[in-house]
Formats: structure tokens, C-alpha cells, sequence
């Protein structure tokens, strides 16, 4: 069974007609002042799910979460939670709760009282608190830190103490503002894995507002790319990879290559495009561009294959000199400038530690690519 | 190779130690300044307050005996020295009229210090949760006043309040009353004054815990359940604390020691110590017992300031 990406997923209901939505975002518009946060926006997010919200700053996920969170209401449209309007219903009454960007740990309680707040608010019998929040220090592994205050833990530590206060009182669904955006990098890649094992272990639907696309790749079970207020593609990580829909998409995640053309001939396996500096390139997938209409060829460089003759069996090569070239220990990058002037950005991965075809700057080199290795994009 | 390495750090050391040698003499010079100050300007002086509170009143000048001088040599300084004794502090004791003073000036320091925090607390939480646009512009508000003289400011309150005052003539013009109120004169007055004269250093000191405040606090609070009045009470006020410590203080300690506010607007019989203090050096030119007085009022007062300052060492180690 063929597959995009590497991973087979069991987990998919949005494939799934029959599936009940669990967060609706119908039609929902937020403005403030003259300025349009969110625009006439409408998103499906199934129960258990991890679900990101990836964009540029500015670009109206984090009003989305705190629409769903009670901080803002929306100007128009409607949010559903299981089938419930959520219009009108303050934040302190919601089935949802938060985890801040800042961590918004309370500074004068203790680690064991930030994350007994929710509970005691809710008015829980004080031996179910302690046991609670036994249970949440146990998971967050902070056992030793429970009488210590904000002030006295890492950043780390506080972020896991933010983790645990917003689960404590086990929403419906957890909405994460940038959870890890305040570690360092290998902190930050531990984490995303805690993540998901913690969401896997207590069944729970996650929301996560990130502007870091690898975070997004490696924890969400599906992806929605923001822009300017408006949902561009929701997919999952592979699918927005492989089969981005647009430029916007195809550029906002990892490198990508583009070529601009126009399709020169459409059958019904091939279809043939003549870049619009005279190359041709012959792809098996065409999607929805019909013979003659000007589309963009996108194609990822580590699907470009870079060789100092000419590969006698590629359907696609195209002839340029290398123009420059980065070692990167477990991959090299090249530049390869075209006969017509495009620089194609190609990544060979360095499977062996000898390369029997090594290049250099200014040699003659030839790209090649296979016809199913990029997207023909129409917008 | 650990040679070179002991030789290496103890040569950096050598080069080190004249550097912070001289840094050590700048940093303290720079700390003596304050300290000369503080032994000139309030030691120097609480010493002589001191001294003359020790001794006997006389029809004389200075009105006060023994005068410490050396007029009579070494032997005359040390015979004057010898009949320093703390018999005014005795009669303090005696009379009850000290002592009803100094209570009546804690009580009515201690409630005005409460309304002060009643009326500045919503003042201050405004500003702080007003535009940052707007906000440079309210707080030149709250230290507008300071640029008018405080003896003008409190006349006019006299004008405000006395019984042909605006006040009452706004009530009985809207018949609200039908006879004006006796304002003027009473402790409300007092009250109305010292609360409306140290608003400020309420004001201030709140404004500026509450400003640094993060609001996603209030929002996590809410989040995690709490209706925005129960934010408040577990959530806000807690992390104010060291501001409406700091601006209690900063209006009961002046409060305690005022004789301005309780002379004009207080009337003859109101009984504050800072107007004992007034009549004894004034009017009954005893220099010695107001002298006194000083020294029991600012004992009594070193009590809230060492508070203060524990206060503000914990809110420091807090971090915060």
C-alpha cells in the first residue's frame, strides 16, 4: 500500500464520513478595530486529536485558541465543543483549559497549590486534591519540587509544572500556546515527545498554537497552515510535505523548489510542462491543471538527484553548473545554476562516507528527478 | 599540566587583586556619600533632640539647661553632662494627656491609612490595566497636586467644607439637606484631609505592583476556573501586597507625626500628637518635653518601618 510520507496511520477520522466533529469553528470571523484577526474561518478537529495551528506571527492562530478558551469572542460565526455553542459562556466555565505561552505560573504558591488551583476552585474534596495532584507531579515527574515556588525551578521544570496545572482538572480538550517555545533546543525535542506520550496517556484532545514547523510535524496528528486570519491546507504532516496546495503552503514548510510554467500537454497519466525559461519537465500527476493554464511545478530538493553526467534512464534532466555546494555532516546541499538561469537547491543524503561522484564549484552538473517527485500548483 | 594550570589561574589572580582593590575603594567611596549624609542630616541631628530632651527647661537661650558647651573647660562639659536625666520622660507618663495623644494619633493615622487604601486601590488598578498610551498621562494626574502648595490645598478644603462651604452649598441647593453639615471641625475632616493629601503615596506604590503585573495570570486564574472576582481576591490582591504594604506605610507613618491637617481642618479639641508636640515648643516653650515627645513618637514609629523593611527584604528574595 502506497503511502505519502512513511508512517501508516490507524488514527484518522477525519477520513472518516461517519465521524462526529468534536471542535467546530463554523464560519468564524474575529476582528479588532479595522484589523481582521480571523477571517471567515471553519475547522474540524475530531476528539483525541493533536492538532496544530502553525503560523507566522500575526497570522490569527493564538486568537483562535483564545476564542476557544473564553478570552475573546468571536465578531461572527460559531464555535462548537461536542455539539455545544460555546458563544456567551465565560472562560471560567468552559470544559477547556490552557496552557499560557508565559507559563502564567501563580508566584506566590507553591508548585503543589498551582496545581491544586483548578481543583479547589472546582471544590474537590481535599483528599481527592492531594491524591490529584500526587498524580499530576508523578506524571510531570516533579515529585521533589511540590513545596518549592515558580522562582526556584527551570524553565523546564515550570513548563512542566504549567503542563500539569492544565491537565489536573482533565479537560475536555488542552489548548497549548507555544508550549515550548521558552526551552532551548534539545530540551525543546524531549519535550515534544513527552508531549504526544502524555496526550496518548490520558486520551485527551489537544490543541497546540506553534509558529515552529518541526514541532508541528513531529507531535500533530493533523496540521492547519495559517495565513493572514485564513486556514491555507489542513492536513496531516506528510500530506501538507508531499502534496502541499498551494504556493503559500508549499513555501511555509521546508525548502522547496519552484518552477513557473504552463502545462504544454495533459493525457490521462502524464503531464507535460514547459517551464517559462523553455525547460521541460514531464510529471505523472497533474492534479487540476488543465493543458495550457500557467501553473507552478514545486518540487522538494532532497527529491532532486544530482549527477556530473547525465542519468541515461531520468524522464527529467536538466543541465547547469554547480554554483554552490554545503557539507552538512549527514547531508550535502547544492546549488545548481541552470542553463536558464534558475537556481535549483538540491540535498543529497550521505549515505556512505565515500561519494563516489563528488562535486565541486563550476563543474558541469546535471539534475534529475522522477515524475512523481514534486506537485504541479495551480494557486 | 596541573602545574601550568595552578600557575596560569594564580598569575590571573595576582593581576586581578590591584584592580579590585581600586574598584573596592571607588564602590565604597561612592556608599560613604549617602552615609555622610545620613550622619549630618538625621544622626547628628536626632542626637541633639536627644540631648535636649534630656535636660530641664530654664527662661534662658536657648530655653534649655544644662547647655553642653566647654565655657567652664572639660570639668564644666562633664558637670553638665552629669544633670542629663530622663525626668521628662517620666512626666510623659504622668500625664494622660501624652498618651491619649499618642493613641489617638495611631487610631486616626490607622483608619485614614484604610481609607487611603480604599479610595487609592480602584485608582491604581485603573491605571494599571488602562491603555499604556494613557497611562503616562494618569499618573502625572496623581502628582499634579504636589505642584501646588500643601497648605493652600488644605485651606481650600476648609472652603469645601466649612458650613457655608461649596460642599454644603451644593447639598442644600439640590435638597439633599435641609441644614448644612457640620464638617469642619470634626474628625471626618481629618480624615477627608490626610486621605485626600496622601492619596498619592498610596496611588503610587500600588500602581507599581499592579503594573508589572502579568495579566495572563488573571487569565490563567479564570482559565483554571475562578469568576473574576475570586481572580481577584486569590490572584491580584495577594501580588499587590507589597505595594499596599509599602503605601500603607508611606501614609501612616506621616500620618501619625501630622499636625498641619489635624490644626487646620480638626479644630481646637482634637487631640493628635503632632499638635502636643506643636503647643509645647510654641506656646509653653518647653523644649525639653516636646523634645521628648519627638524621640517616644519616633520610637513609635520605628516599629511599622522595621515591618517595611522586612517586609520589602521577603518581597526582594521573592524575586519579585
Amino acid at each position: 500500500m502506497k503511502s505519502l510520507g512513511s508512517i501508516r496511520r490507524d488514527f484518522a477520522p477525519w477520513n472518516d464520513p461517519n465521524a462526529k466533529p468534536y471542535i467546530q469553528f463554523d464560519r468564524v470571523t474575529k476582528k479588532f478595530g479595522d484589523f481582521i484577526a480571523v477571517n471567515n474561518l471553519s475547522l474540524t478537529i475530531f476528539e483525541r486529536e493533536f492538532f496544530a495551528l502553525l503560523g507566522a506571527s500575526g497570522c490569527g492562530k493564538s486568537t483562535l485558541l483564545r476564542m476557544l478558551a473564553g478570552f475573546e469572542e468571536p465578531s461572527a460565526g460559531r464555535i462548537l465543543l461536542d455539539g455545544q455553542d460555546l458563544r456567551g459562556i465565560p472562560p471560567y466555565k468552559r470544559p477547556v483549559n490552557m496552557m499560557f505561552q508565559s507559563y502564567a505560573l501563580f508566584p506566590h504558591m507553591t508548585v503543589e497549590k498551582n496545581i491544586a488551583f483548578g481543583l479547589k476552585q472546582e471544590g474537590m474534596p481535599g483528599a481527592d486534591i492531594e491524591k490529584r495532584v500526587a498524580e499530576m507531579l508523578k506524571l510531570v515527574k516533579l515529585e521533589q519540587f511540590a513545596k518549592r515556588k515558580p522562582h526556584q525551578l527551570s524553565g523546564g521544570q515550570r513548563q512542566r509544572v504549567a503542563l500539569a496545572r492544565s491537565v489536573a482538572k482533565r479537560p475536555k480538550v488542552l489548548l497549548l500556546d507555544e508550549p515550548l517555545g521558552a526551552l532551548d533546543k534539545k530540551l525543546r525535542e524531549e519535550t515534544q515527545f513527552e508531549l504526544m506520550d502524555l496526550q496518548q496517556e490520558l486520551g485527551l484532545t489537544f490543541v497546540v498554537v506553534t509558529h515552529d514547523q518541526e514541532e508541528a510535524m513531529t507531535m500533530a496528528d493533523r496540521i492547519a497552515i495559517m495565513d493572514k486570519g485564513e486556514v491555507m491546507q489542513v492536513a496531516t504532516p506528510a500530506e501538507i510535505y508531499e502534496a502541499p496546495t498551494s504556493r503559500f503552503v508549499a513555501h511555509f514548510v521546508g525548502n522547496v523548489n519552484m518552477f513557473e510554467g504552463k502545462v504544454a500537454e495533459r493525457t490521462a497519466s502524464t503531464t507535460r510542462i514547459t517551464g517559462a525559461t523553455g525547460a521541460q519537465i514531464v510529471v505523472d500527476n497533474g492534479g487540476a491543471a488543465a493543458a495550457g493554464s500557467d501553473i507552478i511545478f514545486a518540487i522538494r530538493p532532497e527529491k532532486i538527484k544530482v549527477s556530473s553526467k547525465k542519468p541515461a534512464d531520468a524522464v527529467n534532466a536538466l543541465e547547469g553548473e554547480v554554483y554552490d555546494v554545503a557539507y552538512l555532516g549527514d547531508m550535502t546541499v547544492y546549488h545548481i545554476k541552470l542553463d536558464d538561469g534558475q537556481i535549483v537547491r538540491a540535498s543529497a543524503l550521505n549515505a556512505s562516507r565515500i561519494t563516489e561522484d563528488p562535486l565541486t564549484w563550476n563543474d558541469r552538473a546535471w539534475v534529475s528527478f522522477r515524475p512523481d517527485a514534486g506537485v504541479v500548483l495551480t494557486r | 599540566m596541573t602545574n601550568i594550570a595552578a600557575t596560569a589561574s594564580s598569575s590571573t589572580e595576582t593581576a586581578a587583586v590591584p584592580t579590585t582593590l581600586a574598584k573596592g575603594f571607588v564602590n565604597r567611596l561612592v556608599i560613604i556619600i549617602p552615609y555622610l549624609w545620613l550622619l549630618f542630616l538625621f544622626l547628628v541631628p536626632f542626637i541633639i533632640v536627644f540631648k535636649i530632651s534630656l535636660s530641664q527647661t530654664a527662661i534662658s537661650m536657648p530655653p534649655y539647661t544644662p547647655v553642653l558647651d566647654f565655657k567652664d573647660g572639660v570639668s564644666g562639659f562633664l558637670a553638665g553632662f552629669r544633670e542629663l536625666n530622663f525626668d521628662n520622660y517620666i512626666w510623659l507618663t504622668q500625664d494622660a494627656l501624652y498618651f491619649n495623644a499618642y493613641v489617638t494619633s495611631l487610631i486616626i493615622a490607622a483608619i485614614s491609612t484604610i481609607l487611603t487604601l480604599i479610595v487609592g486601590y480602584p485608582i491604581a488598578y485603573g491605571m494599571a490595566r488602562a491603555p499604556a498610551t494613557i497611562r503616562p498621562t494618569l499618573l502625572m494626574l496623581v502628582i499634579l497636586p504636589f505642584w501646588t502648595s500643601f497648605l493652600i490645598r488644605v485651606y481650600a478644603w476648609i472652603g469645601i467644607l466649612k458650613p457655608e462651604g461649596l460642599l454644603n452649598q451644593v447639598l442644600l441647593a439640590t435638597g439633599l439637606v435641609s441644614q448644612p453639615l457640620v464638617i469642619l471641625n470634626t474628625y471626618t475632616a481629618i480624615f477627608i484631609g490626610i486621605v485626600y493629601s496622601y492619596l498619592p503615596f498610596m496611588v503610587l506604590p500600588l500602581y507599581s505592583s499592579l503594573e508589572k503585573m502579568d495579566y495572563s495570570l488573571i487569565e490563567a486564574a479564570q482559565d483554571l476556573g475562578c469568576p473574576p472576582t475570586v481572580a481577584f481576591w486569590k490572584i491580584t490582591f495577594p501580588l499587590s501586597l507589597p505595594g499596599v504594604v509599602a503605601g500603607c506605610l508611606l501614609v501612616f507613618i506621616p500620618a501619625v507625626g501630622e499636625f498641619v491637617i489635624p490644626d487646620l481642618l480638626g479644630g481646637s479639641q482634637t487631640l493628635m500628637i503632632g499638635k502636643t508636640l506643636w503647643n509645647e515648643f510654641f506656646s509653653n516653650r518647653d523644649w525639653p518635653v516636646s523634645s521628648a515627645v519627638a524621640v517616644i513618637l519616633l520610637l513609635v514609629l520605628t516599629i511599622p518601618i522595621m515591618f517595611f523593611q522586612q517586609a520589602q527584604a521577603k518581597a526582594q528574595e521573592q524575586g519579585r
